[in-house]
Protein backbone atom coordinates (compact mmCIF):
# COMPACT_ATOMS: atom_id res chain seq x y z
CA UNK A 1 0.00 0.00 0.00
CA UNK A 2 1.20 3.49 -0.77
CA UNK A 3 -0.07 6.77 0.59
CA UNK A 4 -0.19 10.15 -1.21
CA UNK A 5 -0.91 13.61 0.13
CA UNK A 6 -2.98 16.01 -1.94
CA UNK A 7 -5.08 19.13 -1.48
CA UNK A 8 -8.77 18.91 -0.66
CA UNK A 9 -11.08 20.60 -3.19
CA UNK A 10 -14.30 18.92 -2.02
CA UNK A 11 -14.07 17.25 1.39
CA UNK A 12 -15.20 13.74 2.15
CA UNK A 13 -14.06 10.13 2.32
CA UNK A 14 -14.49 7.27 -0.13
CA UNK A 15 -13.17 3.86 -1.04
CA UNK A 16 -13.50 2.52 -4.57
CA UNK A 17 -11.86 0.71 -7.45
CA UNK A 18 -9.49 2.90 -9.45
CA UNK A 19 -10.12 3.94 -13.03
CA UNK A 20 -7.01 5.59 -14.39
CA UNK A 21 -6.73 8.05 -17.26
CA UNK A 22 -3.15 8.99 -18.04
CA UNK A 23 -4.19 11.58 -20.61
CA UNK A 24 -6.45 14.58 -20.01
CA UNK A 25 -9.98 13.50 -19.16
CA UNK A 26 -12.41 15.06 -21.63
CA UNK A 27 -15.55 15.37 -19.52
CA UNK A 28 -18.03 16.09 -22.31
CA UNK A 29 -16.66 13.42 -24.64
CA UNK A 30 -16.55 10.89 -21.78
CA UNK A 31 -20.06 11.46 -20.44
CA UNK A 32 -22.29 12.76 -23.22
CA UNK A 33 -23.46 9.45 -24.71
CA UNK A 34 -23.64 7.59 -21.42
CA UNK A 35 -25.71 10.24 -19.67
CA UNK A 36 -28.12 10.65 -22.53
CA UNK A 37 -28.49 7.13 -23.80
CA UNK A 38 -26.99 4.88 -21.14
CA UNK A 39 -30.32 3.98 -19.60
CA UNK A 40 -31.89 3.46 -23.01
CA UNK A 41 -29.06 1.15 -24.08
CA UNK A 42 -29.55 -0.93 -20.97
CA UNK A 43 -33.31 -1.18 -21.56
CA UNK A 44 -34.16 0.93 -18.58
CA UNK A 45 -31.70 -0.58 -16.15
CA UNK A 46 -29.18 1.64 -14.54
CA UNK A 47 -25.85 1.42 -16.31
CA UNK A 48 -22.29 1.85 -15.26
CA UNK A 49 -21.88 5.07 -17.27
CA UNK A 50 -19.36 3.89 -19.84
CA UNK A 51 -16.75 6.34 -21.03
CA UNK A 52 -17.49 7.48 -24.57
CA UNK A 53 -14.23 9.28 -25.39
CA UNK A 54 -12.66 7.45 -28.30
CA UNK A 55 -9.55 9.59 -27.94
CA UNK A 56 -8.80 8.21 -24.48
CA UNK A 57 -7.72 4.56 -24.91
CA UNK A 58 -7.08 4.17 -21.15
CA UNK A 59 -10.73 4.37 -20.25
CA UNK A 60 -12.79 4.23 -23.48
CA UNK A 61 -15.90 2.08 -22.94
CA UNK A 62 -14.97 1.43 -19.29
CA UNK A 63 -17.54 2.08 -16.54
CA UNK A 64 -17.00 5.33 -14.65
CA UNK A 65 -19.86 5.39 -12.15
CA UNK A 66 -18.76 4.70 -8.60
CA UNK A 67 -15.09 4.43 -9.56
CA UNK A 68 -12.17 6.33 -8.10
CA UNK A 69 -11.38 8.39 -11.19
CA UNK A 70 -7.63 9.07 -11.25
CA UNK A 71 -6.50 11.63 -13.80
CA UNK A 72 -4.03 14.43 -14.48
CA UNK A 73 -6.64 17.10 -15.31
CA UNK A 74 -9.77 17.49 -17.40
CA UNK A 75 -9.73 18.95 -20.91
CA UNK A 76 -12.13 20.03 -23.61
CA UNK A 77 -15.40 21.90 -23.80
CA UNK A 78 -16.57 24.38 -21.20
CA UNK A 79 -19.73 22.34 -20.84
CA UNK A 80 -17.50 20.01 -18.81
CA UNK A 81 -18.45 21.40 -15.42
CA UNK A 82 -22.13 21.39 -16.26
CA UNK A 83 -21.86 17.76 -17.39
CA UNK A 84 -20.15 16.78 -14.15
CA UNK A 85 -22.79 18.66 -12.15
CA UNK A 86 -25.50 16.75 -14.05
CA UNK A 87 -23.80 13.43 -13.36
CA UNK A 88 -23.80 14.36 -9.65
CA UNK A 89 -27.46 15.44 -9.72
CA UNK A 90 -28.43 12.14 -11.37
CA UNK A 91 -26.36 10.09 -8.90
CA UNK A 92 -24.07 8.87 -11.71
CA UNK A 93 -20.86 10.52 -10.56
CA UNK A 94 -17.56 8.76 -9.83
CA UNK A 95 -16.96 7.81 -6.18
CA UNK A 96 -14.22 10.42 -6.08
CA UNK A 97 -11.96 12.38 -8.42
CA UNK A 98 -8.23 12.33 -7.79
CA UNK A 99 -5.98 14.66 -9.76
CA UNK A 100 -2.23 14.29 -10.05
CA UNK A 101 -1.93 17.96 -11.12
CA UNK A 102 -3.61 21.06 -9.69
CA UNK A 103 -7.27 20.93 -10.64
CA UNK A 104 -8.40 22.76 -13.80
CA UNK A 105 -11.20 25.31 -13.86
CA UNK A 106 -13.81 23.09 -15.52
CA UNK A 107 -13.38 20.14 -13.19
CA UNK A 108 -13.39 22.50 -10.22
CA UNK A 109 -16.62 24.08 -11.46
CA UNK A 110 -18.35 20.73 -11.85
CA UNK A 111 -17.14 19.40 -8.51
CA UNK A 112 -18.15 22.58 -6.67
CA UNK A 113 -21.55 22.82 -8.39
CA UNK A 114 -22.13 19.18 -7.45
CA UNK A 115 -21.15 19.89 -3.86
CA UNK A 116 -23.15 23.10 -3.35
CA UNK A 117 -26.26 22.36 -5.43
CA UNK A 118 -26.79 18.57 -5.20
CA UNK A 119 -26.84 15.88 -2.54
CA UNK A 120 -24.10 13.89 -4.23
CA UNK A 121 -21.01 12.90 -2.30
CA UNK A 122 -17.89 13.03 -4.46
CA UNK A 123 -14.70 13.94 -2.63
CA UNK A 124 -12.15 15.66 -4.85
CA UNK A 125 -8.42 15.85 -4.15
CA UNK A 126 -5.84 17.46 -6.44
CA UNK A 127 -2.06 17.95 -6.59
CA UNK A 128 -1.32 14.30 -5.73
CA UNK A 129 1.80 14.38 -7.88
CA UNK A 130 3.03 12.50 -10.93
CA UNK A 131 4.11 9.55 -8.81
CA UNK A 132 0.48 8.97 -7.84
CA UNK A 133 -0.57 8.54 -11.45
CA UNK A 134 2.45 6.37 -12.19
CA UNK A 135 1.67 4.10 -9.23
CA UNK A 136 -2.09 3.69 -9.36
CA UNK A 137 -3.47 1.16 -11.84
CA UNK A 138 -7.02 0.57 -12.99
CA UNK A 139 -8.57 -2.04 -10.70
CA UNK A 140 -6.54 -1.15 -7.58
CA UNK A 141 -8.40 -0.10 -4.44
CA UNK A 142 -8.21 3.58 -3.60
CA UNK A 143 -9.21 5.06 -0.26
CA UNK A 144 -9.68 8.78 0.28
CA UNK A 145 -9.27 9.88 3.88
CA UNK A 146 -9.83 13.23 5.56
CA UNK A 147 -7.25 15.92 4.90
CA UNK A 148 -6.42 14.91 1.32
CA UNK A 149 -4.73 11.61 2.14
CA UNK A 150 -5.15 9.01 -0.61
CA UNK A 151 -4.15 5.38 -0.07
CA UNK A 152 -3.66 3.01 -2.98
CA UNK A 153 -3.54 -0.77 -2.52
CA UNK B 1 -10.53 35.12 -0.17
CA UNK B 2 -11.14 38.65 0.97
CA UNK B 3 -14.64 39.82 0.07
CA UNK B 4 -15.81 43.41 0.17
CA UNK B 5 -18.76 44.35 2.34
CA UNK B 6 -21.35 43.90 -0.38
CA UNK B 7 -19.99 40.52 -1.49
CA UNK B 8 -19.80 39.29 2.10
CA UNK B 9 -23.40 40.35 2.66
CA UNK B 10 -24.51 38.36 -0.39
CA UNK B 11 -22.64 35.34 0.91
CA UNK B 12 -24.30 35.81 4.30
CA UNK B 13 -27.73 35.76 2.72
CA UNK B 14 -28.69 39.45 2.45
CA UNK B 15 -30.45 38.69 -0.84
CA UNK B 16 -31.71 35.27 0.11
CA UNK B 17 -30.55 31.71 0.21
CA UNK B 18 -30.22 31.16 -3.55
CA UNK B 19 -28.02 34.23 -4.01
CA UNK B 20 -25.94 33.09 -1.03
CA UNK B 21 -25.43 29.72 -2.74
CA UNK B 22 -24.36 31.47 -5.93
CA UNK B 23 -21.77 33.47 -3.99
CA UNK B 24 -20.65 30.34 -2.14
CA UNK B 25 -20.10 28.60 -5.48
CA UNK B 26 -18.03 31.51 -6.80
CA UNK B 27 -16.01 31.76 -3.58
CA UNK B 28 -15.25 28.02 -3.55
CA UNK B 29 -14.29 28.29 -7.23
CA UNK B 30 -11.87 31.09 -6.42
CA UNK B 31 -10.50 29.31 -3.35
CA UNK B 32 -9.60 26.29 -5.48
CA UNK B 33 -7.23 28.55 -7.42
CA UNK B 34 -5.93 30.74 -4.63
CA UNK B 35 -7.89 33.81 -5.67
CA UNK B 36 -7.54 36.59 -3.14
CA UNK B 37 -10.47 38.71 -4.24
CA UNK B 38 -13.43 39.08 -6.55
CA UNK B 39 -13.16 41.52 -9.47
CA UNK B 40 -16.08 43.16 -11.27
CA UNK B 41 -17.22 41.80 -14.61
CA UNK B 42 -16.58 44.75 -16.93
CA UNK B 43 -17.50 43.29 -20.33
CA UNK B 44 -20.82 44.57 -21.64
CA UNK B 45 -22.29 41.17 -22.45
CA UNK B 46 -21.90 37.63 -21.19
CA UNK B 47 -21.88 34.47 -23.29
CA UNK B 48 -23.30 31.12 -22.23
CA UNK B 49 -22.26 27.75 -23.58
CA UNK B 50 -25.61 26.16 -22.72
CA UNK B 51 -27.94 26.52 -25.67
CA UNK B 52 -29.70 23.19 -25.65
CA UNK B 53 -32.73 21.79 -23.90
CA UNK B 54 -31.70 18.20 -23.31
CA UNK B 55 -34.02 15.99 -21.29
CA UNK B 56 -31.10 14.51 -19.40
CA UNK B 57 -29.99 17.99 -18.30
CA UNK B 58 -33.13 18.63 -16.26
CA UNK B 59 -31.04 19.30 -13.14
CA UNK B 60 -29.56 22.34 -14.94
CA UNK B 61 -32.96 23.76 -15.90
CA UNK B 62 -34.29 23.02 -12.42
CA UNK B 63 -31.38 25.00 -11.00
CA UNK B 64 -32.19 27.90 -13.36
CA UNK B 65 -35.83 27.73 -12.28
CA UNK B 66 -34.64 27.96 -8.69
CA UNK B 67 -32.69 31.11 -9.58
CA UNK B 68 -35.60 32.65 -11.49
CA UNK B 69 -38.08 31.78 -8.74
CA UNK B 70 -35.89 33.66 -6.29
CA UNK B 71 -36.26 36.73 -8.50
CA UNK B 72 -32.57 36.78 -9.37
CA UNK B 73 -31.44 37.96 -12.79
CA UNK B 74 -27.98 38.51 -14.32
CA UNK B 75 -26.61 42.05 -14.23
CA UNK B 76 -25.78 41.79 -17.94
CA UNK B 77 -27.44 40.41 -21.03
CA UNK B 78 -25.71 37.60 -22.89
CA UNK B 79 -25.41 35.70 -26.16
CA UNK B 80 -25.60 31.90 -26.31
CA UNK B 81 -24.10 28.99 -28.23
CA UNK B 82 -25.88 27.69 -31.35
CA UNK B 83 -29.12 25.77 -31.11
CA UNK B 84 -29.15 22.02 -31.63
CA UNK B 85 -32.01 21.80 -34.12
CA UNK B 86 -32.68 23.16 -37.59
CA UNK B 87 -35.19 21.55 -39.96
CA UNK B 88 -33.05 22.63 -42.92
CA UNK B 89 -30.27 20.22 -41.95
CA UNK B 90 -30.74 16.79 -43.56
CA UNK B 91 -32.21 14.20 -41.20
CA UNK B 92 -34.42 11.13 -41.43
CA UNK B 93 -37.70 10.38 -39.67
CA UNK B 94 -35.92 8.38 -37.01
CA UNK B 95 -33.41 11.20 -36.48
CA UNK B 96 -36.24 13.68 -36.02
CA UNK B 97 -37.96 11.38 -33.56
CA UNK B 98 -34.76 10.98 -31.52
CA UNK B 99 -33.93 14.71 -31.69
CA UNK B 100 -37.32 16.03 -30.69
CA UNK B 101 -38.77 13.31 -28.48
CA UNK B 102 -35.76 11.76 -26.77
CA UNK B 103 -33.06 14.39 -26.76
CA UNK B 104 -33.97 18.05 -27.14
CA UNK B 105 -37.41 17.77 -25.58
CA UNK B 106 -36.64 20.61 -23.15
CA UNK B 107 -35.63 23.10 -25.84
CA UNK B 108 -38.71 25.29 -25.50
CA UNK B 109 -38.48 25.23 -21.72
CA UNK B 110 -34.85 26.29 -21.82
CA UNK B 111 -35.24 29.01 -24.46
CA UNK B 112 -38.04 30.48 -22.36
CA UNK B 113 -35.63 30.51 -19.41
CA UNK B 114 -32.97 32.26 -21.50
CA UNK B 115 -35.45 34.96 -22.51
CA UNK B 116 -36.22 35.58 -18.84
CA UNK B 117 -32.55 35.48 -17.84
CA UNK B 118 -31.60 38.00 -20.53
CA UNK B 119 -30.44 36.68 -23.90
CA UNK B 120 -29.62 39.72 -26.05
CA UNK B 121 -31.82 38.73 -29.01
CA UNK B 122 -33.68 35.62 -30.12
CA UNK B 123 -31.25 35.23 -33.03
CA UNK B 124 -28.08 35.55 -30.95
CA UNK B 125 -27.31 31.84 -30.80
CA UNK B 126 -23.77 31.28 -32.09
CA UNK B 127 -20.42 30.10 -30.75
CA UNK B 128 -18.77 32.97 -32.69
CA UNK B 129 -20.53 35.79 -30.87
CA UNK B 130 -17.49 38.03 -31.36
CA UNK B 131 -17.95 38.33 -35.13
CA UNK B 132 -18.76 41.86 -36.33
CA UNK B 133 -22.24 40.91 -37.53
CA UNK B 134 -23.19 39.54 -34.09
CA UNK B 135 -21.50 42.27 -32.10
CA UNK B 136 -20.60 40.74 -28.72
CA UNK B 137 -17.04 42.04 -29.03
CA UNK B 138 -15.26 42.66 -25.73
CA UNK B 139 -12.55 45.28 -25.55
CA UNK B 140 -8.96 44.67 -24.53
CA UNK B 141 -8.55 44.28 -20.80
CA UNK B 142 -12.25 43.79 -20.03
CA UNK B 143 -13.12 41.09 -17.50
CA UNK B 144 -15.62 38.53 -18.79
CA UNK B 145 -17.76 35.80 -17.32
CA UNK B 146 -18.07 33.66 -20.46
CA UNK B 147 -18.15 29.97 -21.19
CA UNK B 148 -17.64 28.27 -24.58
CA UNK B 149 -14.08 27.13 -25.02
CA UNK B 150 -13.63 28.49 -28.55
CA UNK B 151 -15.09 31.90 -27.66
CA UNK B 152 -13.06 32.21 -24.46
CA UNK B 153 -9.76 31.43 -26.18
CA UNK B 154 -10.62 33.92 -28.96
CA UNK B 155 -11.62 36.67 -26.54
CA UNK B 156 -8.41 36.20 -24.53
CA UNK B 157 -5.98 35.74 -27.39
CA UNK B 158 -7.27 37.82 -30.32
CA UNK B 159 -9.19 40.52 -28.46
CA UNK B 160 -7.04 40.72 -25.34
CA UNK B 161 -10.02 40.48 -22.98
CA UNK B 162 -9.64 38.52 -19.74
CA UNK B 163 -11.66 35.41 -19.04
CA UNK B 164 -11.02 32.08 -17.41
CA UNK B 165 -12.23 28.85 -18.96
CA UNK B 166 -15.42 28.92 -16.95
CA UNK B 167 -17.89 26.12 -17.08
CA UNK B 168 -21.50 26.39 -18.17
CA UNK B 169 -23.67 27.48 -15.18
CA UNK B 170 -20.64 29.13 -13.52
CA UNK B 171 -20.53 31.76 -16.27
CA UNK B 172 -24.15 32.70 -15.56
CA UNK B 173 -23.43 32.90 -11.85
CA UNK B 174 -20.62 35.38 -12.56
CA UNK B 175 -23.01 37.46 -14.67
CA UNK B 176 -25.58 37.35 -11.85
CA UNK B 177 -23.17 38.34 -9.09
CA UNK B 178 -21.42 40.87 -11.33
CA UNK B 179 -18.05 39.60 -10.14
CA UNK B 180 -15.69 36.69 -10.67
CA UNK B 181 -12.76 35.38 -8.64
CA UNK B 182 -9.44 36.81 -9.78
CA UNK B 183 -7.07 34.04 -10.79
CA UNK B 184 -5.44 32.42 -13.81
CA UNK B 185 -6.06 34.22 -17.09
CA UNK B 186 -7.42 37.26 -15.26
CA UNK B 187 -3.96 38.04 -13.92
CA UNK B 188 -0.79 39.28 -15.67
CA UNK B 189 1.16 36.34 -14.29
CA UNK B 190 -1.43 33.82 -15.48
CA UNK B 191 -1.17 35.18 -19.01
CA UNK B 192 2.52 34.39 -19.34
CA UNK B 193 3.59 31.61 -21.68
CA UNK B 194 4.73 28.22 -20.41
CA UNK B 195 5.61 26.98 -23.89
CA UNK B 196 7.43 28.33 -26.92
CA UNK B 197 6.02 26.79 -30.08
CA UNK B 198 8.26 27.10 -33.12
CA UNK B 199 6.27 26.72 -36.35
CA UNK B 200 8.71 25.58 -39.03
CA UNK B 201 6.32 24.41 -41.71
CA UNK B 202 7.14 24.81 -45.40
CA UNK B 203 3.51 25.48 -46.28
CA UNK B 204 0.78 27.33 -44.43
CA UNK B 205 -0.33 24.96 -41.68
CA UNK B 206 -3.98 23.96 -41.57
CA UNK B 207 -5.44 26.03 -38.70
CA UNK B 208 -7.45 23.17 -37.21
CA UNK B 209 -4.51 20.77 -37.41
CA UNK B 210 -1.95 23.17 -35.94
CA UNK B 211 -4.33 24.01 -33.10
CA UNK B 212 -4.92 20.33 -32.41
CA UNK B 213 -1.18 19.55 -32.27
CA UNK B 214 -0.52 22.45 -29.90
CA UNK B 215 -3.55 21.69 -27.72
CA UNK B 216 -2.56 18.07 -27.29
CA UNK B 217 0.99 19.07 -26.38
CA UNK B 218 0.51 22.02 -24.01
CA UNK B 219 -2.89 21.01 -22.57
CA UNK B 220 -4.01 23.90 -20.32
CA UNK B 221 -0.80 25.92 -20.57
CA UNK B 222 -0.27 29.17 -22.47
CA UNK B 223 1.79 28.83 -25.68
CA UNK B 224 3.81 31.63 -27.30
CA UNK B 225 3.86 30.81 -30.99
CA UNK B 226 6.72 31.86 -33.23
CA UNK B 227 6.79 31.60 -37.00
CA UNK B 228 3.06 31.81 -37.63
CA UNK B 229 3.24 35.47 -38.65
CA UNK B 230 5.15 34.24 -41.71
CA UNK B 231 1.85 32.79 -42.91
CA UNK B 232 -0.70 35.12 -41.33
CA UNK B 233 1.11 38.44 -41.62
CA UNK B 234 1.34 41.03 -38.87
CA UNK B 235 -2.11 42.55 -39.12
CA UNK B 236 -5.22 41.20 -37.44
CA UNK B 237 -7.34 41.40 -40.58
CA UNK B 238 -10.43 39.28 -41.33
CA UNK B 239 -8.35 36.49 -42.79
CA UNK B 240 -5.99 36.28 -39.80
CA UNK B 241 -8.88 36.49 -37.34
CA UNK B 242 -10.75 33.68 -39.10
CA UNK B 243 -7.63 31.52 -39.03
CA UNK B 244 -7.08 32.22 -35.33
CA UNK B 245 -10.76 31.46 -34.58
CA UNK B 246 -10.42 27.94 -35.99
CA UNK B 247 -6.92 27.44 -34.64
CA UNK B 248 -7.98 28.46 -31.14
CA UNK B 249 -11.04 26.22 -31.14
CA UNK B 250 -8.80 23.25 -31.88
CA UNK B 251 -6.32 24.17 -29.13
CA UNK B 252 -9.20 24.43 -26.66
CA UNK B 253 -11.00 21.21 -27.59
CA UNK B 254 -7.99 18.98 -28.26
CA UNK B 255 -6.33 20.36 -25.16
CA UNK B 256 -7.55 22.95 -22.69
CA UNK B 257 -5.91 26.12 -23.98
CA UNK B 258 -7.58 29.34 -22.83
CA UNK B 259 -5.01 31.80 -24.20
CA UNK B 260 -2.25 31.78 -26.80
CA UNK B 261 0.08 34.47 -28.03
CA UNK B 262 1.18 34.71 -31.66
CA UNK B 263 4.41 36.61 -32.09
CA UNK B 264 3.98 39.93 -33.91
CA UNK B 265 0.24 39.41 -34.30
CA UNK B 266 -1.95 39.03 -31.21
CA UNK B 267 -2.30 42.18 -29.08
CA UNK B 268 -0.31 41.20 -26.02
CA UNK B 269 2.45 39.59 -28.09
CA UNK B 270 2.73 42.80 -30.13
CA UNK B 271 2.89 44.94 -26.99
CA UNK B 272 5.02 42.82 -24.71
CA UNK B 273 6.92 40.49 -27.05
CA UNK B 274 9.11 37.85 -25.46
CA UNK B 275 8.67 39.29 -21.99
CA UNK B 276 5.48 37.21 -22.02
CA UNK B 277 7.52 34.02 -21.97
CA UNK B 278 7.99 32.50 -18.55
CA UNK B 279 11.48 31.53 -17.49
CA UNK B 280 12.15 27.87 -18.21
CA UNK B 281 9.40 27.60 -20.83
CA UNK B 282 9.40 24.32 -22.73
CA UNK B 283 9.86 24.24 -26.50
CA UNK B 284 7.74 22.41 -29.07
CA UNK B 285 8.86 22.44 -32.70
CA UNK B 286 6.19 21.85 -35.31
CA UNK B 287 7.04 21.07 -38.91
CA UNK B 288 5.05 19.48 -41.72
CA UNK B 289 6.06 15.99 -40.60
CA UNK B 290 4.78 16.63 -37.08
CA UNK B 291 1.43 17.83 -38.39
CA UNK B 292 1.23 14.76 -40.63
CA UNK B 293 1.96 12.55 -37.60
CA UNK B 294 -0.79 14.20 -35.59
CA UNK B 295 -3.26 13.88 -38.47
CA UNK B 296 -2.50 10.19 -39.09
CA UNK B 297 -3.00 9.38 -35.41
CA UNK B 298 -6.64 10.51 -35.30
CA UNK B 299 -8.84 7.47 -34.73
CA UNK B 300 -11.48 6.88 -37.41
CA UNK B 301 -14.47 5.37 -35.69
CA UNK B 302 -16.82 5.05 -38.61
CA UNK B 303 -18.38 1.59 -38.60
CA UNK B 304 -17.01 1.13 -42.13
CA UNK B 305 -13.86 3.25 -42.43
CA UNK B 306 -14.11 3.32 -46.23
CA UNK B 307 -17.83 4.14 -46.30
CA UNK B 308 -19.22 6.65 -48.79
CA UNK B 309 -19.67 9.96 -46.95
CA UNK B 310 -23.29 10.75 -46.15
CA UNK B 311 -22.94 14.28 -44.79
CA UNK B 312 -20.32 17.02 -44.47
CA UNK B 313 -20.28 19.75 -41.83
CA UNK B 314 -18.16 22.85 -42.33
CA UNK B 315 -18.21 25.61 -39.74
CA UNK B 316 -17.44 24.50 -36.20
CA UNK B 317 -16.89 27.09 -34.83
CA UNK B 318 -19.33 29.03 -36.98
CA UNK B 319 -17.93 30.52 -40.19
CA UNK B 320 -17.17 34.20 -40.58
CA UNK B 321 -18.61 36.07 -43.56
CA UNK B 322 -15.30 35.93 -45.38
CA UNK B 323 -14.96 32.19 -44.74
CA UNK B 324 -18.49 31.54 -45.95
CA UNK B 325 -17.83 33.57 -49.09
CA UNK B 326 -14.51 31.81 -49.70
CA UNK B 327 -16.08 28.38 -49.21
CA UNK B 328 -18.95 29.27 -51.55
CA UNK B 329 -16.54 30.42 -54.23
CA UNK B 330 -14.38 27.32 -53.84
CA UNK B 331 -17.34 24.93 -54.00
CA UNK B 332 -18.82 26.57 -57.10
CA UNK B 333 -15.43 26.57 -58.82
CA UNK B 334 -14.86 22.93 -57.84
CA UNK B 335 -18.24 21.86 -59.14
CA UNK B 336 -17.60 23.61 -62.44
CA UNK B 337 -14.20 21.94 -62.73
CA UNK B 338 -15.72 18.54 -62.07
CA UNK B 339 -18.65 19.07 -64.42
CA UNK B 340 -21.27 18.93 -61.67
CA UNK B 341 -24.19 21.10 -60.72
CA UNK B 342 -24.83 19.64 -57.28
CA UNK B 343 -22.53 18.71 -54.44
CA UNK B 344 -21.57 15.03 -54.30
CA UNK B 345 -22.22 14.81 -50.55
CA UNK B 346 -25.02 16.56 -48.64
CA UNK B 347 -23.17 19.52 -47.17
CA UNK B 348 -24.01 21.97 -44.39
CA UNK B 349 -22.18 25.27 -43.87
CA UNK B 350 -22.82 26.66 -40.41
CA UNK B 351 -22.61 30.35 -39.51
CA UNK B 352 -24.43 32.87 -37.31
CA UNK B 353 -27.88 33.97 -38.50
CA UNK B 354 -26.55 37.50 -39.01
CA UNK B 355 -23.65 36.26 -41.19
CA UNK B 356 -25.96 34.12 -43.32
CA UNK B 357 -28.28 37.11 -43.74
CA UNK B 358 -25.38 39.21 -45.00
CA UNK B 359 -24.15 36.41 -47.24
CA UNK B 360 -27.58 36.08 -48.83
CA UNK B 361 -26.99 39.52 -50.38
CA UNK B 362 -23.89 38.30 -52.23
CA UNK B 363 -23.65 36.98 -55.78
CA UNK B 364 -22.77 33.54 -54.41
CA UNK B 365 -25.95 32.99 -52.45
CA UNK B 366 -28.24 31.83 -55.27
CA UNK B 367 -25.78 29.47 -57.00
CA UNK B 368 -24.65 28.01 -53.68
CA UNK B 369 -28.23 27.26 -52.66
CA UNK B 370 -28.80 25.56 -56.01
CA UNK B 371 -25.67 23.48 -55.59
CA UNK B 372 -27.40 21.76 -52.69
CA UNK B 373 -25.31 23.25 -49.89
CA UNK B 374 -27.44 24.01 -46.83
CA UNK B 375 -26.76 27.14 -44.79
CA UNK B 376 -27.64 26.76 -41.15
CA UNK B 377 -26.98 28.26 -37.74
CA UNK B 378 -27.20 24.87 -36.04
CA UNK B 379 -24.54 23.47 -33.70
CA UNK B 380 -23.11 20.48 -35.60
CA UNK B 381 -21.84 19.00 -32.37
CA UNK B 382 -25.31 18.95 -30.87
CA UNK B 383 -26.75 17.54 -34.10
CA UNK B 384 -24.29 14.66 -34.04
CA UNK B 385 -24.58 14.00 -30.34
CA UNK B 386 -26.70 10.85 -30.63
CA UNK B 387 -26.18 7.14 -31.32
CA UNK B 388 -27.82 7.31 -34.78
CA UNK B 389 -25.05 9.58 -36.02
CA UNK B 390 -22.47 7.02 -34.92
CA UNK B 391 -23.55 4.85 -37.82
CA UNK B 392 -23.39 7.75 -40.26
CA UNK B 393 -20.32 8.56 -42.32
CA UNK B 394 -19.97 12.27 -41.56
CA UNK B 395 -17.05 14.39 -42.70
CA UNK B 396 -15.86 17.60 -41.14
CA UNK B 397 -12.98 20.04 -41.35
CA UNK B 398 -13.49 20.83 -37.65
CA UNK B 399 -11.18 19.30 -35.13
CA UNK B 400 -13.63 20.14 -32.36
CA UNK B 401 -16.38 18.15 -34.07
CA UNK B 402 -13.96 15.29 -34.66
CA UNK B 403 -13.04 15.26 -30.98
CA UNK B 404 -16.58 15.01 -29.63
CA UNK B 405 -18.33 12.92 -32.26
CA UNK B 406 -17.74 10.13 -34.76
CA UNK B 407 -17.18 12.65 -37.58
CA UNK B 408 -14.03 12.07 -39.61
CA UNK B 409 -11.62 14.97 -39.94
CA UNK B 410 -10.42 16.08 -43.38
CA UNK B 411 -8.36 19.11 -44.30
CA UNK B 412 -10.18 21.93 -46.07
CA UNK B 413 -8.66 20.88 -49.42
CA UNK B 414 -9.63 17.22 -48.93
CA UNK B 415 -13.20 17.95 -47.95
CA UNK B 416 -13.57 20.37 -50.87
CA UNK B 417 -12.43 17.65 -53.28
CA UNK B 418 -14.92 15.20 -51.82
CA UNK B 419 -17.97 17.42 -51.74
CA UNK B 420 -17.39 18.77 -55.23
CA UNK B 421 -17.05 15.25 -56.63
CA UNK B 422 -13.36 15.50 -57.50
CA UNK B 423 -12.18 12.78 -55.13
CA UNK B 424 -12.08 9.16 -56.29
Amino acid sequence: MKSFQGRVIVPGTASAEALVSHGGFNTLASYQMALQFGDLKAMGKDTEVQCGDQNNPNIYKKPMMGKALCLPQTIGSTTGGMVLFTACALGKQPACMLFSKPIDSLAASGAILGDVWTDAVMPVVDSLGEEFLEYVQTGMTVTVRDGGVVEVA
Amino acid sequence: MKLNEEQQALLDGSRGEVMAKIMKTLVMYGDAFGAERMVPVTGKYGHTVISFGLGVMDPVYDLYDEILSAGILPEQKFTADPKPLDPKVPSGLLDDLVFKKLMYNRQERYEAQLRKLGITKDEDYTCACYLDQVGNIPRKGEILSWAESSAVVYANSVLGARCNRNSGILELMGSIAGCVPEFGLLTDEGRKADWIVEVKCEKKPEAQLLGSAIGMKVMEDVPYIRGLDRWLGRELNDSAKAYLKDFGAATASNGAVGLYHVENLTPEAVEQGESLIREGAQVYVIDDAELERVYRNYPVIWKKPDAKPQLAFIGCPHLSLQQLTDWAGAVLKGLEKNGRKKVAVPTVFTAPVQVIREFEKSIYAWPLRHSGVVLSSICPLMYMNNPLCKSKAVLTSSNKLRTYTSAKYCTDAEILEIITGGAK
